[in-house]
């Protein structure tokens, strides 16, 4: 990483997203989703910044509310420093261009009837960076650069196999140059074997080109692999922010360390007897008071049933929303 | 060693397509104790699961069948015996676990009453006492509230508890084999060690053996005590737990662990195998993994290569290790 004074690629500030859940049928019985309740935290350029959380815990929505795919309930959203929010037309769809993502299962962004070469290609057509000859050229390039074969693009998506097609998902998302990327479960849908390719392509061409990435997982070692910093999310809450040396050797929320705890690792004389975080993730539809984590921490005192913890700083870039880390 | 609680030799699974033969399980031979977690890993499509529906007889026919080999459980070969006869060991004597509990349960019972049919198609028991055994089961699985859980739906329970609630249903029953389909790839992190846990509790309370099908390598290095890697329609390589993870023999078990990313790497590249899993109609010849290895040798293109032992139990299929060179 270069030097401190690195502008911030993008940050967000009291980001919300509520979904109604159900409508009553005569009166105002709505319920709704907290997906994201109140979310901190910037990406550095040039950085990795993971998302780390359980299914439902609103890591995919914050990448979507990033990305403009969904309108924030509150908060504000800032690329280089400027609120989207106040932009205008023009300079959103400028934003639009430099920012990208990549989903879990490439096929269903995929329309099955187009060939790759207007799959990689539309976007460039849409935004009026090439047309024609020179954009054919410009796919070409994306695809030999994601390991494909320029020879592709005469192709239809199901003719790939999966992790082929995330190789193409991927190569339409470089064909438009963007600064910003969003990896949404990148791997989760493939092998072993083919994850590792991936895996290893996301990294190169983030060091060749400089992207910031947010990477969105639940799997704990891919997490590892790739982020520069991480922040670990529950119930629509981000519980602790920290580089990834600093998250996986000194966790400070109770959450993370017993994620942390239950990491597998390929490794059978690690095994060891885990402390074994009973209950379940609760529904984010009239989520706990307080701390979201309350009902299922070991440690909870009285305050956790009533205030949720501000995010705040214990130094050595990490931050940890805990009522026990802030007493302290 | 006292005799295996299942042997396994020889077994052939082919699909007959319009397409051609799939060779999806191609000669696999394997054994698993009395009270033994065997784990049986590859990546999609390398024949792990066929072989478990053929140990159980229901790999979807036609296209799919047995067409040699035998599966020897309790002195019987399981692919010889009547199909009546194999009713009364299905669900009974070995049981399934899938990886998806949402398609397993039915949407419109109560759990208990599922985990109550369960209990009286394979045991003769007085009607009266089924509800108190099926809360039992639904209490050994951790389950809070059983005798209130009982009377709910499947929509009721969230992942975790709905692949509960299947592992209660198969209890229920106390089977000698547990077999357990990609157990965990379905549910969240924590969810996926209460799982382990409960497995590893079972087989210690009821020394039951448990066959593990999965492709998570952190899977099988927490809970397995021994291991078989299976490519393309062969098992590759067999060890003790240990020493696959710390002395693999084989190409493929060894660029298998390069791959899989976390602590021990840190941000290193990945190894990464090249080209792809090869098609069951046309496999390539010789050893299947040949293509991809990056010490294949003109022996390897022609031959399949014969199980060479290289190790206590340790066995590979690599004409590398061919009297016992390396």
């Amino acid at each position: 990483m270069m030097s401190k004074a690195v502008s911030k690629m993008v940050e967000v500030r009291g980001l919300k997203k509520y979904f109604i859940a159900e409508r009553g049928l005569f009166f105002g019985g709505k319920k709704w989703i907290l997906a994201v309740d109140g979310v901190d935290f910037h990406i550095e350029k040039g950085e990795i910044f993971g998302l780390v959380g359980e299914s439902g815990c609103g890591k995919s929505t914050v990448g979507k509310l990033i990305l403009g795919l969904l309108k924030p309930t509150a908060g504000r959203i800032y690329s280089d420093g400027q609120d989207i929010a106040d932009m205008n037309g023009g300079e959103v769809r400028k934003l639009r261009r430099r920012m990208s993502i990549v989903y879990q299962h490439p096929y269903s962004s995929f329309n099955p009837r187009m060939l790759v070469r207007d799959i990689v290609g539309r976007p460039l057509e849409t935004f009026g960076i090439a047309k024609g000859k020179e954009k054919d050229e410009l796919v070409a390039k994306a695809l030999k650069e994601v390991g494909l074969n320029p020879e592709h693009m005469f192709r239809y998506p199901h003719e790939f196999s999966g992790g082929q097609q995330q190789r193409i998902a991927v190569a339409r998302v470089l064909a438009l140059n963007p600064d910003f990327v969003v990896l949404d479960e990148p791997t989760s849908a493939l092998d072993m074997s083919v994850q590792a390719h991936i895996l290893n392509l996301l990294g190169h061409l983030q060091q060749k080109y400089n992207f910031s990435y947010l990477f969105i997982s639940h799997d704990l070692n891919v997490i590892e692999h790739m982020s520069d910093r991480i922040g670990v999310m529950y119930v629509g809450k981000l519980l602790e922010v920290a580089t990834r040396e600093e998250l996986y050797e000194n966790p400070l929320h109770p959450y993370t360390r017993f994620l942390l705890d239950a990491v597998l690792v390929p490794n059978p004389k690690r095994r060891r007897k885990r402390e074994i975080l009973g209950g379940e993730v609760p529904s984010s539809i009239n989520p706990p008071p307080g701390c979201r984590f309350h009902p299922r921490c070991p440690y909870a005192m009285d305050v956790c049933r009533r205030e949720f913890p501000e995010l705040v700083d214990v130094g050595r870039n990490h931050q940890v929303a805990c009522h026990l880390v802030s007493r302290k | 060693m006292a005799k295996p609680l299942l042997e396994v030799r020889g077994l052939k699974t082919y699909f007959f397509t319009d397409e051609g033969v799939v060779k999806a399980v191609d000669g696999v031979d394997f054994d698993i104790q009395e009270g033994e977690i065997f784990g049986l890993v590859g990546e999609s499509g390398c024949g792990k699961s066929v072989t478990v529906l053929s140990l159980l007889r229901v790999v979807p026919s036609p296209p799919g069948r047995i067409v040699g080999g035998k599966v020897m459980f309790e002195g019987r070969d399981l692919t010889k015996i009547s199909e009546g006869e194999m009713r009364r060991i299905r669900g009974a004597k070995i049981s399934m676990i899938f990886q998806d509990p949402h398609s397993s349960l039915n949407p419109v019972f109560r759990i208990g009453d599922q985990i109550a049919e369960a209990i009286q198609l394979h045991q003769r028991i007085d009607k009266k006492e089924v509800p108190s055994k099926a809360a039992e089961a639904l209490d050994l699985v951790r389950i809070p509230d059983p005798e209130d859980r009982m009377y709910q739906y499947p929509h009721q329970f969230s992942g975790g508890m709905k692949q509960r609630a299947m592992m209660a249903m198969m209890l229920a029953c106390n089977p000698a084999l547990l077999i357990a389909d990609e157990p965990t790839t379905a549910v969240d992190v924590t969810i996926q060690i209460q799982i382990l846990e409960l497995l590893k509790e079972l087989r210690r309370k009821r020394g039951a053996s448990i066959m593990i099908i999965t492709h998570n390598l952190g899977v099988i290095a927490e809970i397995c005590d021994r291991v078989a890697v299976m490519y393309a329609g062969n098992i590759v390589e067999q060890a003790d737990v240990v020493s696959l993870f710390e002395k693999p023999k084989h190409p493929y078990t060894l660029a298998l662990l390069g791959t899989f990313p976390g602590a021990e790497k840190k941000r290193g590249e990945l190894t990464v195998i090249p080209g792809f899993v090869p098609s069951l109609v046309d496999p390539p010849s010789g050893c299947k993994f040949h293509p991809r290895c990056p010490h294949a040798k003109s022996i390897c293109t022609k031959e399949m290569p014969p199980v060479v032992e290289v190790g206590e139990g340790h066995t590979v299929r690599c004409h590398l290790y061919e009297g016992g060179k390396r």
